[in-house]
């Protein structure tokens, strides 16, 4: 079929690192230059492969963390018993190369055209893909309303404050704080619950569509919650990942 | 270790199947569940990737590298449908 494109085929390409930008503590910015990026779309994530010297290969998934209008970014979390992300995250270097490929998903995805009011639900580092989305809602001018709610241990964890913090019109950010919060938190603390759901989430007459996204267990607290509101499940879209840093 | 689900699989089901797979619909072939592929649940620290059911727990698929080449077993999945 002419004009028709062959299907992507997903290959391995080498990228080089452009910034690395301090988030938190343990969180790093990457933006890489990706010489044959074909776009991406709000959520999906990329693979990174690391090579060592004897051949030994490690594989893992990052979100994209920029808009598809901005350089490809990925932000990632170090953990310390991790065997690619303490090298992300301290040895990773502007000017260094990087394999990856991408872009992965096409579920846990957003669209501007997509009319439905946003309830976005990150734990931890899974704020990562929910900030492409917000950044997108913003670059296209999108008005549609967003409630964020944001699970972190302290304040000092949470990623992007800066960004949040700064608010954007319709954008109501909602943080929560599981471990300790500052002297004088007037915000919510404890983990996200039923009731905190209760209070947080758009009410289910509103059809509101949701992004999960962090640890296994609060996804499936969370998701699990939202259908005891009476959301459908199929309106809660929901990403797992593995062993981390807290929410 | 922690389940995880489908997305963390698409780079891998991509390779596979030459496409974007995450939001394709599974039938388990054991309880006749049926959803996205990016909610099933998926173990990747076996000796290979598993795939298991949301709602019985079947085994829907396996996925094992063995000197370069991905065996595919999708025995338990009555259908998969393209998105």
């Amino acid at each position: 079929m002419a004009g028709t494109a062959l299907r992507g085929r997903l290959t391995w390409q080498v990228a080089r690192v452009g910034q690395v930008i301090s988030e938190t503590d343990r969180v790093r910015t990457i933006t890489l230059d990706v010489p044959d990026w074909p776009g991406h779309r709000a959520g999906q994530h990329l693979d990174v492969r690391l090579t060592a010297e004897d051949g030994y290969r490690a594989e893992r998934s990052y979100s994209i963390a920029s808009a598809p209008s901005e350089p490809v970014a990925i932000t990632v979390e170090r953990l310390d018993d991790g065997e690619v992300s303490p090298y992300l995250t301290e040895e990773l270097r502007p000017g260094d190369e990087l394999e990856l490929r991408g872009p992965i998903g096409g579920y846990f995805v957003w669209q501007p055209g997509d009319g439905r009011p946003l309830l976005l639900v990150a734990g931890g580092s899974g704020i990562v893909p929910l900030r492409s989305i917000l950044r997108h809602r913003e670059h296209t001018g999108s008005q549609i309303p967003v409630r964020l709610l944001y699970s972190a241990r302290t304040l000092p964890d949470v990623i992007y404050r800066g960004e949040l913090d700064q608010g954007a019109d319709g954008v109501d950010v909602i943080y929560t704080l599981t471990r300790q919060s500052p002297p004088g938190w007037s915000g919510r603390t404890g983990r996200v619950g039923t009731a905190m759901l209760t209070e947080v989430a758009w009410p289910v007459p509103d059809a509101a569509l949701a992004f999960v996204c962090g640890p296994t267990s609060f996804v499936e607290t969370v998701a699990g919650g939202l259908v005891g509101l009476g959301y459908p499940p199929g309106r809660v879209k929901t990403e797992r990942f593995g062993a981390s840093g807290g929410t | 270790m922690d389940a995880l689900d489908g997305n963390a699989i698409g780079g891998l089901l991509h390779q596979v199947f030459g496409t974007e797979m995450t939001s394709a619909r599974g039938t388990c072939a054991h309880c006749g569940a049926t959803g996205p592929v990016a909610e099933l649940v998926v173990y990747l620290r076996g000796p290979g990737t598993v795939v298991r059911c949301r709602a019985c727990d079947g085994l829907l698929m396996v996925f094992a590298e063995v000197r370069g080449f991905t065996c595919v077993d999708l025995q338990g999945l009555a259908a998969l449908d393209m998105a």
